[in-house]
């Protein structure tokens, strides 16, 4: 699955230091194999966001201060906000493994401070992520994003870590004669 | 120009004579470790999507039944068989069941499986805590962890290197919990993001592998990428009887260029608690002396290691916990377990009411055996208090040292251990 060019959605805002236990508590890690279920209680240990996930419109944006997705290694962090129906993330910074976990599965993410500064709840974006640029037709500004390292982009639209994997398991054959 | 252990570990691991912070490399694995949280989708995600079929080297991964384990409800009961299912199909080696094993993060290092000059990666974010051993650790996702088990590869960028620098000694009762919660107070939860934290000082080589091991495990807790200690005697000595492989020690190069040099006076760190909701929130003791407690619970991989449990045993041995308060001990391993019954710790335990429980990570994530209801208070030896950690998301948690939990637990309110102890018994302190 590569990514799309472009991505429109209503923005959601969260704020610092939100942590995986907010993300998807651990409660539901027993449902690790089940994006759909663990969609359903993301962001949902966040106080006063419980029953978040319901109002969530597939393709909305998930708009953070900085820090995002600090705490545990756990992938279904993202998994979950995927599994909710979010197209998108953007912050101020992101925790690092949070961080690899997306880039590794091929999900979008922005690192923009100016965007997570600016964008309140409710505003309709339109990214660009090709150019990593974010519109915001509520307000009609516009704000740029930090480009990752060449790597994690090529990663990122290649669609993660499992065909990089697949392609370097087949040169790996191909070597051994195979 | 010179490198830091973290940035020798890493030039080794990728074939390379130097590497740079920001450098995007890809480097090999000398030891990776996945639980019964993390195996089953990584093992799915390498068998069903990458289409690997086997591990690049079973004799270099561990997989521990930690997290729900013994399982709490029937969907854990499956992923602990997947875990064991993959394990066993695959011919891992170090695989650790329920009852043998314990947490990973005290089990590997009981085992001498992660050595000094090492690479080293866990699928679960305190996978940090090796660096003790002089290693480069870090904790990864799933989809990370696949990667490795398939190619015994992974990516990495080179992180810029925080020194932290520690002059004197502790004062009584102020432990490394202390210390490592008065850092993380002073640069925050995000104050090491995604870079390496490199500890050293006299204060560090006063203090055991245990307590060095409480230190590494917390740099997640300040966002670091990897927490590393020098390798010195102690080191040594830990891993004379459990090293299960030749290793290299790394130092760092006297012109090894750090991003920032912290230098922390470790006489002058207060006992204190981190109060509620970040472990960044650290304040001295003084400040919430009288806090009413709903739970004690002294575990986890930061502190339930043999040396944690003979403290709050010196504390608690002839008292009672106070009515109205509950008191869960963990061991954070099946060895530790072991060596606490031989010691006459569990008794001691029983006698003044505690819980005491198998090896698990347990109430630490909110997971069994000690799950926060709604309001409740609780003082705790683990690394993390954000809301809903461990359980309901308005329980409160204070994180402590095992002496200050053994001695509220005492009281039934947050109490210098000082007022239940004179004095920590020496060889214990």
């Amino acid at each position: 699955m590569t990514l799309p060019k472009v991505v429109r959605g209503r923005a959601w805002k969260f704020g610092a230091n939100i942590d995986t236990d907010q993300i998807i508590p651990a409660k539901y890690a027993i449902y690790s194999l089940d994006e759909k279920e663990l969609g359903k209680h993301a962001m949902e240990g966040v106080p006063g966001r419980e029953g978040w996930a319901a109002q969530v419109s597939p393709g909305d944006i998930l708009v953070a201060a900085s820090n995002f997705g600090c705490g545990s290694s756990r992938e279904i962090a993202p998994v979950a906000i995927r599994g909710a129906g979010i197209s998108l993330v953007i912050a101020d910074s992101y925790a690092r493994i949070f961080f690899r976990n997306a880039i590794n599965m091929g999900y979008p993410i922005l690192q923009s401070p100016q965007g997570a500064e600016a964008i309140d709840e409710g505003d309709e974006l339109e990214v660009d992520l090709e150019q990593g640029v974010i519109r915001n037709f509520t307000k009609g500004d516009e704000y740029r994003s930090e480009a990752f390292p060449k790597f994690m982009n090529e990663l990122l639209h290649m669609g993660g870590l499992v065909p990089w994997v697949r392609k370097r398991l087949e040169e790996r054959r191909v070597a051994a004669g195979r | 120009m010179g490198m830091t252990m973290t940035e020798k570990i890493l030039a080794r691991a990728s074939g390379r004579d130097s590497v740079r912070p920001g450098d995007l490399i890809l480097a090999k694995v000398d030891f990776a470790m996945g639980h019964d949280l993390t195996i089953p989708p990584a093992g799915k995600i390498m068998r069903e999507q990458m289409g690997a079929e086997k591990i690049w080297d079973p004799d270099r991964v561990a997989v521990t039944q930690d997290h729900f384990q013994p399982a709490k409800d029937a969907a854990s009961a499956t992923l602990g068989r997947l875990t064991r299912e993959f394990s066993h199909q695959m011919g891992v080696k170090w695989y650790f069941e329920v009852g043998q094993g314990g947490i990973c993060h005290t089990v590997l290092p009981e085992n001498g499986l992660v050595l000094p000059g090492e690479l080293v990666v866990g699928a679960d974010s305190h996978s940090c805590t090796y660096g003790a051993l002089n290693n480069f650790a870090t904790g990864i996702g799933s989809t990370d962890l696949a990667c490795v088990m398939a190619l015994g590869e992974l990516w990495f960028r080179v992180p810029e290197t925080l020194k932290f620098v520690y002059h004197n000694r502790l004062q009584e009762w102020v432990e490394a919990k202390n210390l490592i919660l008065h850092v993380i107070g002073k640069i925050g939860v995000d104050g090491a993001r995604s870079k390496a934290m490199e500890h050293v000082g006299e204060a560090l080589k006063t203090i055991d592998m245990e307590a060095r091991l409480t230190i590494t495990n917390m740099a997640i807790e300040a966002g670091a990428k990897n927490g590393i200690l020098e390798f010195d005697d102690v080191t040594r000595e830990y891993l004379e009887a459990r090293a299960k492989r030749p290793y290299t020690p790394v130092s760092s190069d006297p012109d090894a260029e750090y991003e920032k040099v912290f230098e922390f006076d470790a006489a002058a760190v207060e006992l204190g608690v981190a109060k509620p909701m970040s472990p960044d929130n650290y304040a001295p003791l003084s400040e919430v002396v009288g806090t009413r407690l709903d739970q004690v619970f002294i575990g986890s991989c930061t502190n339930s290691r043999i040396t944690d449990l003979r403290r709050a045993a010196a504390v608690l041995e002839g008292h009672k916990v106070a009515p109205g308060v509950r008191l869960i001990i963990t061991p954070s391993s099946h060895q530790v377990a072991i060596q606490a019954e031989k010691e006459g710790l569990i008794g001691i335990f029983l006698a003044a009411g505690a819980a005491w429980t198998t090896a698990t990570c347990g109430a630490c994530l909110g997971g069994h055996m000690g799950v926060l209801g709604e309001g409740e208070v609780c003082l705790s030896t683990t690394n993390r208090n954000f809301p809903g950690r461990m359980g309901h998301p308005k329980a409160m948690v204070y994180l402590s040292n095992p002496a200050v939990a053994a001695a509220s637990a005492v009281t039934g309110v947050i109490t210098h251990p000082g007022e239940v102890l004179k004095k920590m018994p020496a060889g214990i302190a």
